[in-house]
C-alpha cells in the first residue's frame, strides 16, 4: 500500500525538477516541457488528496488542468512555432531583442 | 489444489506448441523467393522516398493540436456519463449546451480552413 | 432544482452574457471571414448589455452553482471597471489595428474573452473558478500579446508572457493543492472558516506562499515583475493598454477576494511579506522608471510601482485599506487606458515614435491631446485634483492606521520620485522645440475615449465620494 506521503513526495520531487527545468534550460520547448511536469506533479497532488480525503473537489480540479494544460499547449507552441518562423531560433537566450 | 489446474496448464502448453509447431512448419515447407520489391518497406505501397528523421510539413502539427483540444474535451463528457441518471435533465441540458459551445468552435475551424490538406 | 438553476444563471448573466458575446463573434467570424467592423459593434454591443445586466441584477450578494461564484457588490464593483476598460480599448483599438495593418476579428474576440475570464476572478467563491478566471484570461492574452505575429518584439513579448504565465500558473496550482489538502475544501468561505485552526499547519502556510508567488506575478509586483517591461514594450500598445489596466485590476479583484476576504491574515506574517512586497515594488518600478527612454516602458516600470501602491492597501489590510484599493484601482485603470491610448495614436506604423524625444513639441501640435496627456501623467504622479491623488491618500492613511508609518513615508518618498519622469514628458511636450511633425489621425471613437477618460479622472479627483460610496457599500 502505498501512502499519501509517498505521492506527495514524489510529486513535490516532479514539481521541483520542472522548476529547475524553467530555470535551467534554454530551449524554450523543454522549458515549456519542464512547465507541463509541474502542471502534472499539481495532478498527481490533487488526486492523492483527493482519494486520501475521500471528496472528489480534487478530481475534478484535475480535469479542468488537464483541459486548461491542453489549451496553454496549444496557445505556446503556436507562439513557439510563429517565433521561430521570424527568428529561426528557439533559444531563449538568442530572444533578446527586448531585453529581459 | 494446483490439480484442478492441470487441464488449464495443459490446455495453454498445447496452444503454446500449436503455435509454434504452426509457424515453423510453414517456415520449412513453404517457398521462399525474396524479390527487392518484396524487401521494401511498405509492400506494394507507397515508395519510401528519404529518410524519416527530418522535418515534416507544418499541417501535421495543426492538425495534432486541434486532436487535442478537442479530444481532451472527452474528460468532462466520462464524468458526465457515468452519472447520467441522476444528474437527469438538469445534466443532460448543461451537457448539451457545453458540447454546442465545442461545436462553434469546431465551426470556426472549420471555415477558418484549418482543417483543408492543400 | 429547476428554478434554483435558473435564479443561478440569473445571478451570474452578465458572464453568461459576455461569454455569448464571444461565441457570437466566433460565429460571426466563421459565416463572414473578415468581418472585423461587425465584430467590432457586437464586441461593443455585448459588453454595454452585459453593464446593463449587472445593473439589473442588483448588488444584494447571493452565491450562485452551489457557492461557486457569488453575485454581489464585490463582483459589481469590478465587473464595471472591467466593463468600461473593455469597452474604452475596443473603441482606441480599432483605428490603431487598422494603422498598424492587423485589423482582425480576433482580437475582440480574444480581448471580450478575456473580459468574461476577468469577471469570473471578480464572482469566485473557489479557488477552482479563480484558476479558470486567471487561465482564461491569461491564454486569451498570451495570444494578444503576439497578435503582430510579423513583428519580432510582439513574438517575443508573446513568448516571453506566455512561459512566465505558464510558470505562475503551476505555482498558483500547486498552492491550491497544498490550500485543499490541508483544509479538505477549494471553497474560499470555509476556507475562511477554518483559517485560524490551518494558519499553523506548516502545508497550508506553504500554499498560501504559493499563491501569494502567482498573484504577485500577475500584477507585477517585484520580486515577479521582470516580465512586465518586456511585454509591455513588445506587445501592441492597446494590447499593453488592455493588460496594464483590466490585467491589472483582474489580478487585484482575485488577490483581495482570496487574501483580504478570506485569509483574514491581520497580525500573521503574511501582512509582513505584503509589505515588503509593497516596498520593494514602489522603490524599484519608481527608480527604474526614471532611466527609460522608451514610453511604453516607462509606463510598465510605473504599472510596478502602482502595483506597489495598490499593495500598501493590501498590507494594511483594514478597511481603510479595502477602500483605498477599490479607488486606487478605479483611478489608476481610467488614467492607463487614456495614456496608452494617445500612446497607439501617436506610434506610427512601424513601432516608433514611442519614445520621450518623440513628444518635443507636442503641444504646439495637437494642443488638446497634450493636455490630456499632462492630465493623465499629472493624475499618475498623485498631484491634486486628479483622481491618482485621492487613491495615493487612501492606501496611505490606511497603511497609517494599521501601524505601518514607515510604508506611508516610504510611499510618499517613492511619489515625489516619480514626479520626475511623469513631468518629464508634460515639459518635453510644452517646453521643447519638436523635430519633425508626428502624424496623428484620430478616430472620433478613440477621441471620445480619450476624452471621457480624462474627464473621469478630473471627475473622480473632485468629486472623490462617488467611487468612495460605491467602495464602502462593497465592503
Amino acid at each position: 500500500m502505498i501512502s499519501v506521503e509517498q505521492y506527495l513526495a514524489l510529486s513535490a520531487v516532479m514539481f521541483v525538477i520542472g522548476v529547475v527545468g524553467v530555470l535551467v534550460r534554454r530551449n524554450a520547448i523543454i522549458v515549456f516541457m519542464s512547465i507541463e511536469l509541474m502542471l502534472n506533479s499539481v495532478n498527481l497532488t490533487l488526486v492523492a488528496f483527493s482519494a486520501y480525503l475521500g471528496d472528489v473537489t480534487g478530481q475534478m480540479l484535475v480535469f479542468f488542468v488537464m483541459t486548461v494544460a491542453a489549451a496553454e499547449a496549444a496557445v505556446g507552441l503556436a507562439i513557439i512555432i510563429a517565433l521561430y518562423r521570424i527568428r529561426q531560433t528557439v533559444n531563449i537566450d538568442d530572444i533578446n531583442i527586448l531585453k529581459w | 489444489m494446483l490439480d484442478n489446474y492441470i487441464p488449464i496448464f495443459l490446455m495453454i502448453a498445447v496452444g503454446v506448441l500449436f503455435g509454434i509447431i504452426m509457424v515453423k512448419l510453414n517456415e520449412w515447407l513453404g517457398p521462399k523467393r525474396p524479390s527487392e520489391e518484396k524487401l521494401t518497406t511498405y509492400e506494394s505501397g507507397m515508395e519510401p522516398v528519404r529518410t524519416a528523421r527530418e522535418r515534416f510539413s507544418v499541417k501535421f502539427y495543426l492538425v495534432a493540436v486541434l486532436f487535442i483540444l478537442f479530444d481532451i474535451e472527452v474528460v468532462f463528457l466520462y464524468p458526465w456519463a457515468v452519472s447520467f441518471k441522476s444528474l437527469g435533465w438538469l445534466g443532460f441540458v448543461t451537457m448539451t449546451v457545453f458540447v454546442v459551445i465545442l461545436f462553434l468552435g469546431f465551426v470556426y475551424v472549420w471555415r477558418k480552413g484549418a482543417l483543408e490538406w492543400d | 432544482m429547476e428554478n434554483n438553476y435558473l435564479a443561478d444563471l440569473w445571478n451570474s448573466s452578465p458572464i453568461v452574457c459576455v461569454v455569448l458575446t464571444g461565441l457570437v463573434l466566433l460565429l460571426v467570424e466563421s459565416v463572414r471571414r473578415g468581418s472585423g467592423r461587425l465584430s467590432y459593434a457586437v464586441s461593443l454591443v455585448g459588453l454595454a448589455s452585459a453593464g446593463v445586466l449587472i445593473v439589473a441584477v442588483g448588488d444584494v450578494a447571493q452565491p450562485a452553482f452551489n457557492n461557486m461564484i457569488v453575485q454581489g457588490p464585490y463582483a459589481q464593483f469590478f465587473t464595471v471597471i472591467f466593463l468600461v476598460t473593455g469597452i474604452l480599448t475596443i473603441l482606441l483599438s480599432r483605428g490603431y489595428l487598422d494603422r498598424q495593418g492587423i485589423h482582425r476579428s480576433e482580437y475582440y474576440l480574444l480581448v471580450v474573452f478575456a473580459i468574461s475570464g476577468m469577471m469570473l476572478l471578480a464572482y469566485a467563491m473557489d479557488l477552482i473558478v479563480v484558476f479558470l478566471g486567471i487561465e482564461l484570461m491569461s491564454i486569451c492574452l498570451y495570444i494578444l500579446a503576439g497578435f503582430m505575429r510579423t513583428r519580432g518584439t510582439s513574438m517575443e513579448a508573446a513568448l516571453k508572457y506566455f512561459l512566465l504565465g505558464a510558470f505562475a500558473t503551476g505555482f498558483l496550482l500547486y498552492g491550491i493543492a497544498l490550500i485543499y489538502g490541508s483544509t479538505g475544501t477549494t471553497n474560499l468561505e470555509q476556507i475562511a472558516k477554518s483559517f485560524a485552526e490551518h494558519s499553523a499547519s506548516p502545508m497550508f502556510l506553504v500554499g498560501v506562499s504559493f499563491l501569494l508567488v502567482a498573484f504577485a506575478f500577475k500584477v507585477a509586483a517585484v520580486p515577479f515583475h521582470m516580465w512586465a517591461p518586456d511585454v509591455y514594450e513588445g506587445a501592441p500598445t492597446m494590447v499593453t493598454a488592455f493588460m496594464s489596466t483590466g490585467v491589472k485590476a483582474a489580478g487585484f479583484a482575485a488577490f483581495v477576494a482570496v487574501f483580504m476576504r478570506s485569509f483574514q491574515y491581520a497580525g500573521s506574517p503574511v501582512n509582513d511579506v505584503l509589505a515588503a512586497i509593497a516596498a520593494a515594488s514602489m522603490i524599484i518600478g519608481n527608480v527604474t522608471a526614471l532611466a527609460q527612454v522608451n514610453l511604453k516602458r516607462m509606463l510598465a516600470y510605473s504599472s510596478v510601482a502602482h502595483a506597489g501602491y495598490i499593495l500598501v492597501g493590501l498590507a494594511a489590510g483594514n478597511a481603510d485599506g479595502f477602500m483605498g484599493i477599490l479607488f486606487y484601482l478605479v483611478a489608476y485603470v481610467v488614467v492607463n487606458v487614456g495614456a496608452f491610448g494617445i500612446l497607439s495614436l501617436v506610434e506610427d506604423s512601424n513601432g516608433q515614435k514611442l519614445s520621450y524625444d518623440d513628444y518635443a513639441g507636442f503641444s504646439a501640435q495637437r494642443p488638446f491631446l497634450a493636455a490630456l496627456m499632462s492630465i493623465f501623467m499629472f493624475s499618475l504622479a498623485g498631484i491634486p485634483p486628479f483622481a491618482g491623488f485621492f487613491g495615493k491618500y487612501y492606501v496611505f492613511l490606511a497603511a497609517v492606521k494599521a501601524d505601518m508609518i514607515w510604508l506611508a513615508v516610504l510611499g510618499v518618498l517613492t511619489s515625489l520620485v516619480s514626479v520626475y519622469y511623469y513631468l518629464r514628458l508634460v515639459i518635453l511636450m510644452y517646453f521643447r522645440e519638436g523635430s519633425g511633425d508626428v502624424a496623428v489621425r484620430p478616430t472620433w471613437a478613440a477621441m471620445l475615449s480619450i476624452g471621457f477618460a480624462a474627464y473621469l479622472v478630473i471627475q473622480f479627483g473632485i468629486f472623490p465620494s462617488i467611487v468612495v460610496d460605491a467602495a464602502l457599500k462593497v465592503f
